[in-house]
């Protein structure tokens, strides 16, 4: 099945993103395939590349990262949720004259159109955290 | 990225209120993202989210935007299956004929029918 994955919350705040985490790592592994994951409102901290968690707790960031990265995903962080919440890329950073960008190598910043389209061509949307 | 190939039915269902958290607003730029790619739309305000549909609010007094007016740029965009939980307005003594946009008052029933009747369904 074609599935996308809409994440809402932030880690460490709900259980939300984790169980995203978990969620798109067992459908990759019984063979679905994630059209794109999409990070929205809250979402988009997962994106946060700066989020620092003390070594012996769950990195999601990296995680999410290294599932990107090993499965070649479509990562979506909705631009305007996440200039709202500090997350830029060195594009945006640049542009608004702010010191960090923080936006992981993995994810790509872009906008709700993104959501429209694989709502389109994906047969399932899993919304969590709402 | 390339226009959807056949729109589906999105149903919305916003239960936030609209100025104690982001979710009202990130529901409403949901909705008129779909509408702009010409998507079918249902949009239904329950719980909370009839606070959305007060008359007359006055954000600025909290250094908020008004998410009343918004809603009501949602005609321009072509959503006109726009409901409210009865239940939900009444509790909260809202009047379904002085809201701040038309609505259809309707029924936990008439929204089942409506999910079930939908491609997707987004609830924040």
């Amino acid at each position: 099945m074609k599935l996308t994955v809409l994440v809402y919350s932030a880690p460490y705040s709900s259980e939300a993103a984790y169980s995203a985490y978990r969620f798109t790592a067992s459908a990759l592994a019984a063979g679905h395939e994630i059209y794109r994951l999409f990070f929205y409102y809250d979402g988009v901290h997962n994106s946060n590349t700066s989020s620092t968690p003390p070594q012996d707790e769950f990195d999601l960031v990296e995680a999410w990262s290294k599932l990107i990265k090993t499965h070649k995903l479509d990562a979506i962080s909705c631009v305007s949720s996440a200039l709202r919440r500090g997350v830029l890329d060195p594009q945006e950073a640049e542009r608004y004259e702010k010191q960090a960008a923080s936006l992981g190598a993995q994810f790509v910043l872009s906008g709700l159109g993104q959501l429209v389209d694989a709502n389109a061509k994906s047969d399932r949307v899993m919304s969590f955290g709402a | 990225m390339s226009p959807p190939q056949s729109p589906k039915t999105i149903t919305f269902i916003s239960r936030s209120t609209p100025y104690g958290s982001g979710r009202a607003k990130a529901c409403l730029d949901m909705v008129l993202s779909a509408a702009a790619f010409e998507q079918q739309i249902n949009l239904i305000f329950m719980d909370d989210g009839v606070w959305q549909l007060q008359a007359a609010q006055k954000p600025k007094s909290i250094d908020a935007k008004d998410l009343s007016a918004a809603l009501s740029a949602l005609p321009l965009f072509d959503v006109s299956n726009i409901f409210a939980e009865a239940e939900s307005l009444s509790a909260r003594n809202l009047e379904p004929a002085s809201l701040a946009i038309e609505v259809k008052a309707c029924s936990a029933e008439t929204i089942a029918a409506l999910i079930r009747a939908s491609d997707v369904v987004y609830q924040l």
